[in-house]
């Protein structure tokens, strides 16, 4: 395994190596000026363009791109051009309330969605089924700013039980990082839920009908120990798959409710950056996204190995 | 929290409550807790991402700026220059100006401000801001006298260097430290001191979430009463932070739930959740507002032919810009003045054909007589500015209904801020027509409106006029030595502006603020001001 380990992580590099060069090109054909934003309205041309050479923006793209990619190989990102921060302190300032809503996201998503999955697939047919079809459908159809504008209305300004906005960091106690995180991470997980409670009864309804899901229940064996030990370890491997890039997608920036709940997290750096023109941040979060991406789906891969013997690397 | 709290407290017996009671008494007198500092927690227009006030125009900056910093003259709500760090005197042949700094004048790291500081930051300022070139241009000898006296010698009079110095926007003439300001116009400083009533706390700015500013102990108002940038910046409470919060909504419901205490400019249609509220104040603190505006490429067909521009101000109409833009009657008004209406040079001067409504038959009798061919004016409409982007729609509707034909074209606002830098033909990258706001202390009179600089493609704002007539109108203005002088060459200067359409105005908006009722003492300013103002928890 761990052969296939390194394998995976060498071949990160030239996907990286493709992912660095797209990006940089991508942004230099993108119209826009960083130097006319630092000017600002009034600015002349001459102002413009002496800016443009303080920046290093006036020298051709090749030129730009190697001085990039020598100081990316030191393990320098580069600065912002507005802020003059370092990318890397821009990135893992941002870094804490991403990761953190990801994680409550994912435990909320698990805790209610797999439930009721394996609940819809046992009482196929059913009322309940239906119930937790209807409510799936509901999930994916009312759009993520909408969910979270009806919880604050309800949790925050008509109860005031919740902030409305904001983020605490869980170094400062967990009951005050909940309750900032709590409707954030509800939100997300409207989308998640409904979609991992679609995949849990689908995977779960393949595997009940499975010969050794009846030779379990022929042996007289508990429906719960058939459920949950027999049935949805066999389902778990698609459900996993959702689970994970579901993660990696909302490290990447989950913009909508980022802003919605005004948290200071990797989605909302990347549109400022992207609308500022901040070439050195987009391109060390595109970098930073892609490399989380490589290495959950490395993980995902290693899980299947846990989860079902018969895979082996 | 709160219905948590009443649900806690109403299921505690009554024994307990007492316990409860006794204990947290007895344990405030043992501990003396330390008093909360008071912060007000403010979101402004947007997130502050340049530092330096003086290499960027951005008003968030400007803004930045007044925290931080002080300025050695400023301008109260009469509109008139006043002392700030300095007195100033002016020499009978009006040829040199002597400033002398204030007692007491502190820099964030302890330093004294003296004279070399003042000359290095004006220094720096003239290099960068367009009317802090003019002033350089009059100026023969700009020197530290002593550590208390700065001397500026003009080459030949020039009756506006008090009001350039003490101009309150774009860049306004901060004072920082010597070392500082010789930081490069084109290079942004990396050092944030400066001697104003707010210290910059950089450990916890975070951009694109927080500024955090604290009470600078050591800074000595004036003893006369804040009237704008003017006077005492009494600080009365020990922290300002900027939270930054791009969703307008997000910002009202945390306005509305005490999370925050300030905001700068709620979006207007969402007013109403914030008057609906009783702890709520909404109001305009910037009575002089915006000025919004349209301009048109000079360098390419169809407006390189002035009777078509003359066709495109009469097809132009305030009202129905302003209604899509504020909506509210009750913040925007009809202007004719370039220099913005209720200023000392506001005039109506050759303002009829944009004051008048309903002159489409006019535009096209013009566009008839100019022999338009159909080339379509591209208008760059950006989408992801609320305050810019309506403009584009109303005015492009207005300009088909005179009989132009439009290409309106959607981008975002860095796209459209790139492009219009661009000379080439509209079809090659070009454009012909966009529109902006300004403040109206931007463009209150024909030196500092950049609008009104007509040098031509080398030294022109965006659109690039070439009209030496005007430039030399601009020159008399400067020298001219009577305010009834002033006052005539300005209106003869934007009787010419219009018939030449320089730039079409479109007339005025003020923005309200609103903030908790937990402050007191939230001053008008045309900039957002954090002095006096007072905080109860």
């Amino acid at each position: 395994m761990f052969g296939y380990f390194l394998r995976r992580i060498l071949a990160a590099i030239p996907v990286m190596a493709v992912v660095a060069l797209f990006v940089f090109l991508l942004l230099r054909l993108t119209p826009g000026d960083p130097a006319a934003i630092i000017a600002g309205d009034m600015a002349t041309p001459e102002q413009l363009e002496r800016i443009r050479v303080t920046l290093g923006l006036h020298q051709p793209i090749h030129v730009q791109f190697i001085t990039w990619v020598q100081r990316l190989l030191s393990g320098d990102f580069g600065v912002s051009l507005l802020s003059n921060k370092p990318v890397t302190t821009l990135i893992s300032q941002r870094l804490e309330p991403t990761i953190s809503l990801a994680l409550l996201t994912i435990f909320l998503t698990i805790i209610i969605s797999v439930p009721m999955g394996v609940l819809a697939a046992w009482r196929h047919g059913s009322w309940i089924d239906n119930m937790v079809m209807s409510a799936s459908v509901l999930g994916f159809s009312i759009p993520v700013f909408v969910i979270g504008y009806i919880l604050i209305q309800i949790f925050a300004l008509n109860l005031g039980l919740l902030p409305v906005q904001g983020f605490t960091s869980i170094s400062k106690g967990v009951v005050p990082f909940l309750e900032r995180a709590i409707l954030p991470a509800l939100t997300l997980a409207s989308i998640y839920i409904a979609l991992i409670a679609r995949m849990t009864r689908a995977a779960m309804l393949d595997v009940l009908g499975e010969d050794y899901v009846r030779t379990a229940r022929a042996k007289g064996l508990d429906e719960k120990i058939v459920l949950f030990r027999h049935a949805l370890r066999n389902a778990a491997v698609p459900i996993l798959t959702v689970i994970g890039t579901g993660f990696a997608l909302m490290i990447s920036g989950v913009v909508v409710t980022e802003s919605v709940f005004n948290i200071p997290g990797l989605g909302r750096l990347t549109v400022d950056a992207i609308l500022a023109r901040d070439y050195p941040v987009i391109q060390g979060l595109i970098l930073f996204t892609s490399g989380i991406y490589v290495l959950i789906n490395l993980l995902i891969d290693l899980s299947y190995a846990f989860l079902d013997p018969r895979i082996r690397y | 929290m709160r219905h948590l709290q009443s649900i806690g407290s109403s299921v505690l017996t009554e024994g307990f409550r007492k316990y409860l009671l006794a204990s947290t008494v007895a344990l405030a007198a043992l501990t003396a807790a330390p008093v909360a500092a008071q912060e007000i927690r403010a979101v402004m227009h947007s997130g502050l991402r340049v530092l330096d006030p003086i290499i960027t125009t951005a008003h968030i900056t400007r803004n930045h700026g007044y925290m931080i910093y002080d300025t050695l003259l400023s301008v109260d709500e009469n509109m008139k220059p006043q002392p700030q760090m300095a007195d100033w005197k002016v020499s009978d042949d009006q040829l040199t100006y002597t400033f002398t700094l204030r007692d007491g004048l502190k820099f964030h790291d302890g330093k004294p401000v003296i004279a070399a500081d003042v000359v290095a930051s004006l220094n720096r300022w003239g290099k960068r801001d367009t009317a802090g070139q003019m002033l350089m241009n009059y100026t023969e000898s700009l020197e530290a006298k002593d550590d208390k006296t700065v001397v500026l010698k003009l080459k030949e009079p020039f009756a506006y260097v008090i009001e350039l110095i003490a101009k309150p926007s774009a860049v306004p003439a901060f004072i920082m430290p010597a070392r500082v300001a010789q930081t490069p116009g084109t290079e942004a400083i990396k050092e944030h001191i400066g001697s104003g009533p707010f210290r910059f706390v950089e450990s916890e700015y975070q951009p694109g979430v927080q500024v955090v500013y604290e009470k600078f102990e050591d800074y000595v108002p004036r003893k006369e009463p804040a009237s704008w940038t003017a006077g005492g910046k009494v600080v009365k409470v020990d922290r300002v932070v900027w939270v930054n919060t791009p969703d307008a909504q997000t910002a009202i419901n945390a306005l509305n739930s005490g999370e925050i205490d300030y905001i700068e400019q709620p979006q207007i249609d969402l007013l109403p959740l914030l008057t609906a509220s009783d702890d709520v104040t909404v109001d305009a603190l910037n009575p002089l507002g915006y000025q919004t505006m349209a301009r048109l490429n000079f360098l390419h067909p169809p407006f390189n032919n002035p009777k078509i521009r003359r066709a495109a101000l009469y097809a132009l109409e305030q009202k129905p810009v302003l209604g899509a833009l504020i909506g509210n009657p009750e913040y925007y008004s009809v202007c004719g003045s370039m220099y913005g209406c209720g200023t000392p040079l506001a005039t109506d001067a050759g303002a009829e054909p944009i004051l008048t409504e309903n002159n489409t038959d006019e535009a096209k009798k013009l566009l008839k007589e100019a022999g338009y061919d159909g080339t379509p004016i591209v208008i760059m409409q950006p989408t992801d500015v609320t305050s810019v982007s309506p403009q584009p729609v109303i005015g492009a509707q207005l300009l088909r209904d005179a009989g132009f034909k439009v290409d309106l074209q959607p981008m975002d606002w860095q796209t459209l801020v790139t492009r219009r830098a661009s000379q080439s033909a509209p079809s090659q990258g070009g454009w012909n027509m966009f529109f902006t706001n300004w403040v109206i202390p931007e463009v209150w009179n024909p030196i500092v409106n950049p609008m009104l600089n007509s040098g031509g493609p080398k030294q022109a704002w965006f659109g690039w006029p070439d009209d030496p007539k005007l430039d030399e109108m601009r020159i008399n203005f400067a020298k001219a030595k009577t305010d009834e002088e002033r006052k005539k060459i300005a209106a003869d200067i934007q009787k010419h502006a219009y018939e030449t359409v320089n730039y079409i105005p479109l007339g005025e908006y003020v923005p309200p603020s609103a903030w908790s009722d937990k402050l007191s003492g939230v001053l008008k300013s045309p900039i957002p001001t954090f002095w006096n103002i007072t905080k109860k928890e």
